[in-house]
């Protein structure tokens, strides 16, 4: 990835660019819903075979599917929900009898904001570990930080997050397992950000209990993240600390903290800005083992749910909201690359 | 209140502290019982959709809701909603008696119209009740003072087996017409000992015990049922003393827990262990069969790798069951699975060949049942290749009648009445069915409409035993349920594997 292409084009182009580019997110978006709704009803296991209890006779089998619409040809299935998703209706789950729309919506918030704070968390830990790692480079903190990261990447999320209930969870308990927030809490709010809404709201006890439920989970996704971060950073600052510009401050006297954070941080964080773009739609995606490991109620946990079950309608739901998320994250990372290159924003 | 930055930090640590300190200990009395339950709970309506049919969620419809007739925690029934029960002489009506004083968790009074929507409801094939075929065979509901009384368009004689069983359950004739089914599963309401407080999807709901409960107030006011599908969190959950009880972990967790800060209890339910023998390729080879089964030493794996957790059994009827027969045995004899190997040309050298298929963490130890078996069946003369697949594929599988020559599943029949095991499992035009032999279906045939109690018990027990002598299915073992629990609290655990908050009780 390396931004939109718009070296030295005027308004109109620019525009016309953005336009192709929305085109083909919706092509793209396209292709995804084609391709999910075909794909789950070829796999094996279906939900009227999963819902028939024994002693159900193939007359029965018939009714219920004839009931959730599983006795018409595909084709002709694939049109009547995609007729129902141009006008805002993406069906009604199988399992939970609610619209998926609503479903899938309800939950978004829960994901984005576990996403958004483990993205912050990463960005933190990997930066402090990039900054110090250059500003001692060469000696053993940099080789520590090395080893660490190291061993960031090496375990996957999930066994990080395992790690962590049982230090957090059990042995120190002092972060919550499972779920969102305290049951018993009563909560004023009337968007599904809890997060945001509690300190918009200026409510602390809330958006304590809601990061003391948040906390492990974004850290585990946080962490392999965190090592990729802090490799990347490490590697630009160091090359950037090298070039003349850095060199000639270092003769002005400033101190190399100083240099590394005024001088070379800047010009070092934009291929750091690109990868954080590409590994948040992978975040995103990890979040389905991990918000079911912390029984976080998000999209992911949702997802798992409606895959056991054969919940087509919500499977297809979601996968074409993580699509959404996808394109547009990617959408997102290429204008801001755009917008922070000097040599693209310029031509 | 002036925020600034250092007031904002000092606050939020104060907050995150307090949050900290006010985890639960298993020190402290327990005002709020707080449950790690192993499944989700995606709908609210008990009656229809696939949660109506998922055994693992009656325990919580069982919270809220009560059902026709209540089933005690050994499975058998008593009265519950319906005080008694019976068919008339000719067995063309049944009638129902109504328990008088009731009411609904709004308040109104619980009537016999009730039951007899509920009933004639799923029997209407438009509600898309999966057990449909059941309640169809009543019709023509109708109430005479509190007794509601129904027309047998067809005689089953377990229908009000079925009234304690998946879908037979009593919903609020009035409250549920006034909101319709989206109102309803926004805002449940039954009869059942708790009424749901708040209900978040995917996390939890909270329960609130109901004061005009019939059966008696239950002892723990509040209930918080957390939904924690992950085993290892579940554990950690207890463990920490975030929830006061759990089930379904490892065997292994459990044997380390329960003697230390928490208590166990763990009891035998109606959930059992088999394998499937479907009659193509080698199978139909009765040699084989039998060889199969005998070369299994189902004691040492329930002791191996179920830490002893397991009843072995050799019908598809365990102890609690109506027609278990505890004369039935199929003994474990290597020595025998080589005679009857070899009388059909397989020896260790010149091993029979199949598949068997498996489901791999859905069931304890499943995958590894299934390893351990082939390795023993390999000492024999069997050469199984084992495939791991997804339960849904072996729905869709068994539906079609396309699964393996050999495939492990579990069997849950909290009822315990043999036509909801045997004879579901093993009579040929069933969907669910495997084995399709037509002398099985001839001696099952006759037992579906048996109106002599005695007599359709007793001609199930010769077919479990016909089964046996002729392997058509491998039985392995009945499962039990782990369930670890604070100090504070006495579980009681129930056959059907329904953990109950009703049934706890401060220690």
């Amino acid at each position: 990835m390396c931004g939109l292409h718009m070296e030295g084009l005027g308004p109109m182009q620019i525009l016309r660019v953005l336009l192709l580019r929305l085109l083909t997110t919706a092509i793209t978006l396209a292709g995804v819903a084609v391709i999910v709704f075909f794909v789950i009803r070829v796999v094996p296991g279906n939900p009227i075979a999963m819902m028939l209890p024994p002693g159900a006779t193939d007359e029965d089998i018939a009714r219920l599917s004839a009931l959730y619409g599983l006795d018409k040809p595909i084709v002709t299935q694939f049109g009547i929900w995609l007729s129902g998703v141009v006008q805002g209706d993406f069906g009604t789950s199988i399992t939970t009898r609610q619209p998926v729309l609503a479903l899938v919506l309800g939950r978004l918030p829960a994901t984005l904001e576990l996403s958004i704070m483990a993205l912050v968390m990463a960005m933190i830990l990997g930066g402090v570990a990039a900054l110090a790692g250059t500003r001692f480079r060469g000696g053993r903190t940099e080789g520590a930080i090395d080893v660490a990261n190291g061993m960031a990447l090496s375990v996957p999320d999930f066994l990080w997050g395992l790690v962590l209930i049982l230090l957090f969870g059990v042995l120190v308990p002092i972060f919550h397992i499972s779920g969102r927030v305290t049951p018993s809490l009563e909560l004023p709010f009337v968007t599904d950000f809890y997060l945001f809404e509690s300190l918009f709201r200026l409510r602390f006890d809330l958006w304590a209990d809601i990061v003391a439920h948040m906390f492990m989970p974004a850290l585990a996704l946080a962490i392999p993240l965190a090592a990729i971060i802090g490799q990347l950073l490490k590697q630009s600052l160091k090359e950037t600390m090298n070039l003349d510009y850095v060199t000639l401050s270092r003769t002005k006297g400033y101190g190399e903290t100083r240099v590394i954070l005024r001088e070379a941080l800047r010009n070092a964080a934009l291929p750091t800005l690109t990868l954080v773009g590409v590994q948040f739609t992978f975040l995103i995606g990890g979040t389905v083992i991990i918000e079911r490991l912390f029984s976080y109620e998000g999209l992911g946990n949702m997802a798992i749910d409606a895959v056991v079950n054969r919940d087509l309608p919500l499977i297809q739901g979601i996968v074409i909201l993580f699509a959404v998320i996808f394109t547009g994250v990617n959408l997102i990372v290429d204008l801001l690359y755009t917008v922070l290159n000097p040599r693209l924003r310029h031509g | 209140m002036k925020l600034n930055r250092r007031s904002l930090l000092k606050l939020s640590a104060a907050t995150m502290a307090a949050g900290a300190v006010g985890l639960p200990s298993f020190a402290q009395a327990i005002d709020e019982l707080v449950i790690a339950y192993n499944v989700n709970l995606p709908s609210w309506d008990p009656t229809v959709g696939p949660s109506a049919v998922n055994p693992t969620i009656q325990g919580l419809y069982q919270s809220v809701f009560d059902q026709y007739i209540l089933q005690q925690p050994d499975l058998t029934p008593a009265p519950g909603l319906l005080t008694e029960w019976g068919w008339s002489d000719d067995k063309k009506q049944v009638w129902m008696t109504v328990r008088e004083g009731v009411t609904w968790h709004d308040g109104s009074p619980f009537t016999a119209e009730d039951v007899a929507w509920s009933l004639a409801r799923v029997a209407k094939p438009e509600t898309g009740s999966p057990i449909q075929f059941v309640w169809g065979t009543l019709a023509n509901h109708r109430v005479e003072g509190n007794k509601v009384i129904a027309d047998v368009a067809q005689f089953d004689p377990t229908i009000f087996k079925w009234m304690y069983f998946l879908t037979g359950y009593v919903l609020p004739k009035t409250y549920y017409e006034k909101v319709g089914a989206e109102g309803f599963e926004a805002a449940p309401i039954g009869t059942g000992p708790y009424m749901v407080e708040k209900f978040e999807r995917n996390a939890y709901v909270r329960l609130k015990a109901n004061a005009n409960y019939w059966g008696g107030k239950p002892d723990f006011d509040t209930v918080t049922i957390k939904f924690v599908p992950d085993a290892a969190a579940r554990v950690a959950e207890v463990e920490s003393g975030n929830s006061h009880v759990t089930l379904e972990m490892p065997y292994e967790e459990y044997d380390r827990l329960k003697g230390g800060p928490l208590a166990g209890v763990s009891a035998p339910i109606s959930d059992i262990g088999m394998i499937f023998l479907n009659d193509i390729e080698v199978m139909t080879d009765a040699n084989v069969r039998k060889a199969a089964a005998h070369a299994i030493d189902k004691q040492a794996i329930i002791d191996r790798l179920l830490s002893g957790y397991g009843v072995k059994i050799d019908t598809l009827e365990t102890p609690e069951y109506a027609a278990y027969d505890a004369s039935i045995t199929v003994e474990y004899s290597p020595e025998k699975a080589v005679e009857l190997l070899a009388a059909s040309g397989y020896s260790v050298d010149n091993p029979v060949k199949f598949k068997i298929q498996t489901t791999k963490g859905f069931k304890p130890k499943d995958y590894e049942m299934i390893q351990a078996i082939v390795g023993l069946w390999r000492k024999v003369g069997i050469e199984a290749e084992i495939e791991v697949y997804e339960i849904a594929k072996h729905y869709e599988l068994r539906a079609a009648d396309q699964l393996a020559p050999a495939a492990f599943y579990n069997w849950g029949n909290s009822v315990g009445d043999p036509t909801t095991s045997t004879g579901f499992a093993m009579f040929g035009p069933s969907p669910h069915s495997v084995w399709d032999g037509e002398d099985l279906i001839g001696m099952i045939g006759p037992r579906w409409g048996e109106a002599d109690e005695a007599k359709r018990i007793e001609g199930w027990k010769a077919v479990d035993k016909y089964i046996a002598e002729n392997a058509l299915v491998i039985p392995l073992l009945q499962y039990v349920q782990p369930i670890l629990h604070a100090p504070g609290v006495v579980v009681t655990p129930h056959a059907s594997g329904a953990l109950l908050p009703h049934l706890m009780k401060r220690a």
